[in-house]
């Protein structure tokens, strides 16, 4: 028994939609093998990481303010995969915008600080990431360095520079010694868009990004050139798009929206610095970015699943003690699904008894 | 024992693990397969490992089941890949998360859990000479194991027909495959075996290397593993040398923190890193246009009829 994999003519646009909903629903089925492997009851498990949010108003808010990193960060990176490039260390760029962020809120702290703080809390953000991101882009466009491993070693790195800083000069003296900054002065703390809600103006320029990316990438020359990049280089070189310059603007994009979601997160979220500000949004984006096959209006929705699954996640360690790295699995599981999805769009699959392939491919 | 010997004794020990999980990686690769799920595979050995040497109270079972959780792991990529046709550095992503995630849960009943120290060969006389006597005759059989391992790789890639056939796949598919070579086949394999290497490794790591489990203890040895196989220009005796490059940058900078020298730990804890991208781009300066990189490397193959 095997798997043969026949090209379509066009891919179905069927299966387009129909392969991300096929994929939750196989990832929600192997997910609940392992909760009944763990010696658990899966519908118990489903309850609690799915049905329970989503019938809490509470926890829905919640599902919002979770997915707008995950949003923001993924428009970025549909960027750099539809050119074909990977940035897979958007998790660094996401702590060191923070950090960069966070510089203007620490020095103006306790002043009389006005109405600027806040913007140029966000412009330094998504400088920061930006430059981080630029590091790896640099490092491909002039030396032909592989992006992926030099922007995943780079995460190591911004992560240690934020433990040195919280740990070090940033600690706030009359913090118990605890590692973590101040808490940042509202001046330097995103608004609320309701009283007493959970929601911030994150959410906004989440949103923003997802239409501007939309247009971006649907009705302008650039995205056609990402497009022709990620889908055939050679053409690309042929009709004189720069590969460099494509690499260093994809990379800006994803790098600077990934700052801009770390230091959302500190001034709207946490509200001050400490030696872990995120459970892996950076990677977990890349899995929303694939789950909304790369489309911005895609990810809008896969990042309010992806967020499912972190407030499900912790509802589960708290009620059913279920740790935290289940909720990982699950998001490796849909990864996997999604790709394996993909074949439905491209492929017709067939399983076939007997013959293998290379028969068939000496007789043509 | 001198300061010297010991430094050089954990600096063994410490590459050790590199060198078999980018020997696998290496083999992977040399066939056109680039598995980016190699700390994921490596978490899975290190916590089955552990686990399997606790419950059957055996370090060789809990290697075994280390291996084995390795090559399983593995064959949940190469149904992706090779099945599905599906993108192979997002399905080596999802690997390393669906790895350092399920390696989470396996591992979390043992932690607190310590295994006694392998014992090591001991030649009268020999193991006894000074500075040189533990460092050559004093290791575990995993260092040996690892040292036959990358001349055993050396031999099939270059000095046997399976082994130019799997280089012919990684290098061309589709002439591979008009000429009649089974190129899933081939690189099922192949992904088979680094997983089994990456989860040998991993089971290094908690078995011998720290002695106990605990939670992302592979701590990006894995994304180190596959830039060593770039850093090695895909050959197996530059692996070796890679590999004790890496292990004793990431020893001495141990000791560097013990001693308190001023520097931040952070700092000093960064430079494994830093050196891996120091490295790429120090090595791509001295070959600007023949990486060694197989031909076909990343490419989904899709037989057509």
């Amino acid at each position: 028994m095997r798997i043969e994999l026949q090209q379509r003519q066009a891919p179905s646009a069927i299966a387009r939609l129909l392969a991300p909903v096929l994929a939750l629903a196989a990832a929600f089925l192997l997910g609940g093998v392992v909760v009944a492997a763990m010696g658990r009851s899966p519908l118990a498990a489903l309850d609690v990481y799915v049905l329970q949010p989503l019938s809490d108003p509470w926890a829905l808010q919640e599902m919002v303010v979770k997915a707008t990193p995950l949003v923001l960060i993924a428009v970025g990176l549909s960027f750099c995969f539809r050119a074909n490039l990977w940035n897979i260390g958007a998790e660094g760029q996401f702590v060191v915008g923070a950090i960069c962020g966070s510089t203007v809120a620490l020095a103006t702290h306790g002043t009389e600080a006005g109405a600027w703080v806040l913007p140029a809390m966000l412009l330094l953000g998504t400088l920061g990431g930006m430059a981080w991101a630029s590091v790896p882009a640099f490092l491909r466009a002039r030396f032909g360095v592989s992006e992926i491993l030099t922007s995943l070693m780079l995460v190591y790195v911004a992560e240690l520079i934020l433990d040195y800083l919280v740990r070090g000069p940033w600690r706030d003296p009359k913090g118990f010694n605890f590692p973590q900054s101040v808490t940042f002065d509202e001046a330097a703390t995103l608004p609320f868009l309701t009283d007493g809600g959970r929601l911030h103006v994150g959410i906004l320029m989440a949103l923003v990004a997802v239409v501007v990316a939309f247009v971006v990438m649907g009705h302008t020359i650039f995205g056609y050139r990402l497009r022709v990049t990620g889908e055939a280089p050679r053409a690309a070189r042929f009709s004189g798009f720069s590969e460099p310059r494509t690499t260093f603007i994809v990379f800006a994009i994803s790098g600077g929206l990934a700052g801009l979601a770390g230091i959302v997160e500190v001034a709207g979220q946490i509200g001050q610095l400490k030696p872990s500000i995120s459970p892996g949004y950076g990677f977990t984006a890349i899995i929303v970015a694939f789950l909304g096959r790369l489309n911005p209006f895609g990810i809008l929705l896969a990042g309010l699943v992806m967020a499912l699954t972190f407030i499900g996640g912790e509802a589960a360690q708290i009620t059913l003690r279920l740790p935290f790295d289940l909720t990982r699995t699950f998001q490796g599981i849909l990864l996997f699904c999604v790709l394996g999805a993909d074949a439905l769009v491209t492929y017709r699959v067939r399983l076939v008894r007997g013959a293998p392939a290379q028969a068939a491919g000496r007789a043509a | 024992m001198s300061i010297v010997e010991a430094i050089l004794l954990t600096i063994v020990t410490a590459s050790t693990p590199l060198l078999i999980a980018a020997l696998g990686e290496l083999v992977t690769e040399r066939s056109g397969v680039l598995n980016l799920g190699v700390e994921g595979m490596m978490a899975m050995g290190a916590a089955c490992g552990f686990a399997g040497a606790i419950l059957f109270d055996s370090t060789l079972l809990g290697v075994l089941c280390g291996i084995l959780a390795g090559g399983l792991t593995a064959a949940l990529f190469a149904f992706a890949v090779l099945g599905l046709a599906a993108n192979q550095v997002a399905s080596g992503l999802a690997l390393t998360i669906f790895g350092l995630g399920l390696s989470g849960l396996i591992g979390a009943p043992f932690i607190g859990a310590r295994r006694d120290p392998i014992t090591h060969l001991h030649i009268p006389g020999l193991t006894d000479l000074p500075l040189v006597g533990r460092l050559f005759f004093g290791q575990d059989a995993f260092v040996y194991a690892s040292l036959l391992l990358c001349l055993g790789v050396g031999w099939f890639l270059f000095r046997t027909r399976k082994g130019l056939l799997l280089r012919a796949v990684g290098e061309n598919q589709t002439s591979a495959h008009s000429l009649g070579l089974p190129v899933l086949r081939v690189r099922l394999l192949a992904i088979l075996f680094g997983g089994a290497c990456a989860g040998l490794a991993g089971a290094y790591l908690s078995l011998v290397y720290t002695r106990f489990w605990s939670p992302g203890m592979t701590s990006g040895r894995g994304w180190i593993a596959v830039a060593l196989v770039v850093f090695a220009a895909w050959r197996p005796d530059w692996a070796l040398f890679g590999a004790y490059l890496f292990g004793a940058a990431t020893v001495l900078q141990l000791h560097a923190q013990a001693a308190a020298i001023g520097i931040p730990s952070q700092a000093l804890s960064a430079l494994p890193y830093l050196a891996t991208i120091v490295a790429l781009v120090v090595l791509s300066l001295g070959r600007r246009r023949d990486t060694g990189a197989p031909g076909s490397l990343g490419a989904p193959f899709v037989p057509d009829r």
